[in-house]
This record gives C-alpha cells, structure tokens and sequence, in this order.
C-alpha cells in the first residue's frame, strides 16, 4: 500500500502524518488522504484541484509530470512525497 | 476612541495597544501568525470578530478569524474561483492567460451594519468575493466577473489587476464602491447585481493620450469614503488625488493645487469619519522612485477638500529615510483624532492629534502591508 509523507513545514499549519493509503495514481493516493483530512487539501492543491505553484510531489524520488491531474502511477509499495519547492521562498 | 492597531506584516500580525505611558505611549503588545505574511487584516466592529488573512508562499492563500480578542484564531474559507469555462479564457497584457485561480486576497472589508457576517473580499486577478457567513463560505461575485470590461483591467503594482479598496455606503448596504489597480473605481447600487465603472474625471498620465480619461484604465491606488457623509470619496491615484462629492458620479483633480513637493504620488489615503474635507496622505517621489521626498517622511493634510494642503513632519525622520507606505498602511480612528501609518522599512508610526505631531511605536517591525485600528 502506497505511504504518503508531507514535508515538516506543513505540520506548522495542520496536522498530516505519514499515512499508507491505496490507489494507483497521485490523484488516487491524495484524495485518500484529503478525505480525511480536508483541510490539508488547500494547502497541497489549488481550487482546482491542481498541485499549488510552489508545491512538488514525488513518487519514489521522482518528480510528477502531471501537476495538474495528477496521473502519474503510483506502485503500491511507493512513497509519495509531498514537499516545498525552494522557488516558493 | 481606538486604542489597539493591527499590524499586517512581511512577518505576522502585530497587535500594536496604547499604554498611556510617557514614554511609549503605542507598544506592541504580541504577534500573531509570527514568520507568516500577514496580508490583510480586519477588525469587525459590529461582532468583536478579527480577521486575519496570511499569504503562505508555498500553501496558498489562508484566512483566520478570532472571536476573542486575537487570543486564539480558527481557520475559515478562503475565496475560490470556479473552473474557466471553455471560451472564456483572456489574456493578459503580456499575451499569458489570466488563469482564474486566487493569487492574492487585497482587500477585506465588513458589510453594512444590518447584514452581521456579510464581507466583502477583493482579490488579484480581479474578482470580487461575498460572504454572508463570517467568512466561512465565499461566492465569486459573477457580475463583475462577467463584465466584458473586466477583461481590459491590467496589473498595477503586481502582474495581475486586483481589487484593493471595498466601500460599503453605511446608509444602505446594498450601495457598494471598489477601486482596482488597474480599472478605476466600479459601484453597484443593487449588492452587486449591476455594476457601473464611475471614474469620470479621473486622467492617467501613463496612457497614450486617446486612454487619458478611459475610465476603465486608472489606476486608483486606493479609495476610501467618509462615513458620515458617504458620497464624499478620495482617491490617492498613480499620478494624482482625485475627489469626488457625489457618490463617484463624477471626480475633481485635487491634486494639481498641491503644495506638496515634489508631486503627489503616493499609495495611501485616509478621511476624516466626520469631515469630508480633511483627508491625510503619504507622499512619495512619483513612480519610478517611490521614495520619500528628499529622503524625508510626512504626512500631507487638507482641511478645505483638496484646496491646499499642509506637509506634517513632527515627530517623522527628516534624514536619509527612505520609508514608503502602501496602500493600506495608513488608518485612522472613528475620532478622526487617531492616525497611524507604517511603512515598508518596518516604522510605525501613531498621531492622537490629526497629525500634528507623531510618535513612532517601531523602527524595527518587519516590511509592513496593512494598518487598521480595532
């Protein structure tokens, strides 16, 4: 089951935890979590559901393509990781 | 009498509360939201409720609300834009598409007395934002949105046209003023239903001579109202101060009788609550210096609408001070007594006298966005 893993700086402003959740692509793994968590939501994606400007997710080290539908595969023993992009200060 | 200030700053909220002291009349009495941008802020005076909205450069764009008095702060809604449908999409001045997503709240105000929990919100790229539940849910006013003129706003101060003043007629709700930067001064008489662009009067001297008087082009840096005799408005423009006696109908140039040297560019305004002919500026050297004249900060005042003006320096730095006020660092109290301004070198400064004198609360806040009295 694929882990998802949020960046520290986050923490500050809500609370998210390592969580193991299933789905195939980031679309599925995130919605996973935020459904839980819908506050988390906002600060990881936009209104549209899009990854926010200054935000990066990584599957197993490397970086997703599609920021804006989220359809990069996901292998189940993945790690995703959610984290800030230095270009957002 | 308004005896606490709210501080928005580069690095949080600072609740700035009078002592009474001698020696430091204004302190800052905490911060709030330390480390964050603190964007905009806004103390409600028909419930008690703050408000807060930070600007997180990674996560967005967040509001907070408090209930008792900034101790604690609950996260509320932020405004949201609806998908772009197909054909709808526009450009902006660089040929780049005006993506309708929220890149900056730039104006958040109360709604009318009799309508507790109303507040107006104003954005980059432009939309207009309404909630009737103390912030907790926010709908895209669709009809300005939709307005075909809407589409030729350009940036001012940022890449994207954003609505930076929100003013809310006290005798009848309903009766709602905004001005962007860039798209003049827009007023709806039916709570947003209808809107009508009423910047006549209003020149620019940064367009080509046929857009000199487009309505739709200026660039009002911020635009406040006199809550007594609200049809009395003034404008600190890009290349002017404009006034208007007659609810925005019409404006006046009030700027070319200025004594104020060496032009009247500057961001911010503030009227008295009771006299429509005082109002109170900070005036820079024009726009490609935007420094304080010959290094010096004051503060300009008129008593008689805009016939003259008196420069107001005691109490401010006259040496090497190169402190610039944006368009909501200046406020003043529901006296008319009250004033305070900060500037983007981290001053703050308070008069209780109109102006007369000034005392400075800080030297050392970080880059200041926004001053209200609470």
């Amino acid at each position: 089951m694929p882990r998802v893993v949020f960046t520290q700086n986050l923490q500050r402003h809500v609370e998210c935890p390592p969580t193991d959740v299933d789905g195939a692509t980031v679309r599925d793994v995130l919605d996973a979590v935020f459904a839980t968590n819908q506050r988390a939501r906002g600060y990881v994606l936009d209104e549209h559901g899009a990854v926010r400007k200054h935000m990066i997710v990584f599957v197993n080290g490397t970086m997703i393509r599609d920021r804006v539908c989220l359809g990069d595969p996901v292998p189940g023993d993945a790690t995703v990781y959610v984290m800030q992009a230095l270009s957002g200060g | 009498m308004s005896n606490r200030i709210l501080v928005g700053t580069r690095k949080g909220l600072f609740t700035v509360e009078r002592t009474g002291t001698a020696q430091a009349p204004w302190a800052i009495a905490r911060p709030s939201f330390l480390a964050e941008h603190a964007i905009m802020t806004l103390a409600d005076r028909r419930d008690g409720s703050l408000y807060a909205v930070l600007h997180h450069g990674h996560f967005g764009t967040k509001m907070h609300r408090s209930v008792d008095d900034g101790a604690t702060w609950q996260e509320i809604g932020v405004p949201a834009y609806p998908e772009c449908p197909p054909g709808q999409e526009h450009q902006d001045m660089w040929g780049r598409k005006i993506e309708w997503k929220l890149d900056r709240v730039w104006a958040l105000e109360a709604g009318g007395a009799d309508e507790p929990g109303v507040l107006w919100c104003g954005t980059l790229p432009g939309g207009l934002f309404r909630s009737s539940d103390h912030g907790a849910t926010w709908q895209l006013v669709e009809s300005l949105w939709h307005n075909p003129l809407r589409k030729e706003w350009m940036g001012g101060g940022a890449d994207l046209p954003g609505i930076h003043s929100i003013c809310v007629d006290p005798r009848d709700s309903k009766h709602v003023t905004i001005g962007i930067s860039c798209g003049g001064v827009w007023v709806t008489r039916d709570g947003g239903a209808t809107w009508r662009c009423r910047a006549d009067g209003i020149w620019s001297a940064y367009t080509p001579p046929e857009e000199k008087e487009n309505p739709n082009l200026q660039d009002v840096h911020r635009v406040v109202q006199c809550p007594s005799q609200p049809d009395c408005l003034w404008t600190q423009h890009h290349n002017g101060i404009f006034r208007s006696t007659n609810g925005a109908e019409t404006w006046q140039d009030v700027s070319h009788l200025t004594s104020i040297s060496p032009t009247s560019f500057g961001f911010a305004v503030a009227v008295h609550p009771r006299d429509p002919q005082s109002a109170w500026f900070v005036p820079g050297v024009k726009d490609e210096h935007r420094l304080p004249p010959n290094g010096k900060v004051v503060v300009a005042r008129t008593r008689d609408g805009g016939q003259s003006y008196e420069l107001l320096r005691h109490g401010l730095p006259q040496h090497h001070a190169y402190d610039l006020t944006y368009r909501h660092g200046l406020d003043i109290d529901e006296t008319g007594d009250r004033l305070a301004f900060g500037s983007t070198t981290g001053s703050l400064w308070v008069t209780e006298n109109q102006g007369d004198s000034w005392q400075c609360v800080s030297e050392h806040l970080p880059p200041i966005y926004c001053v209200r009295f609470a």
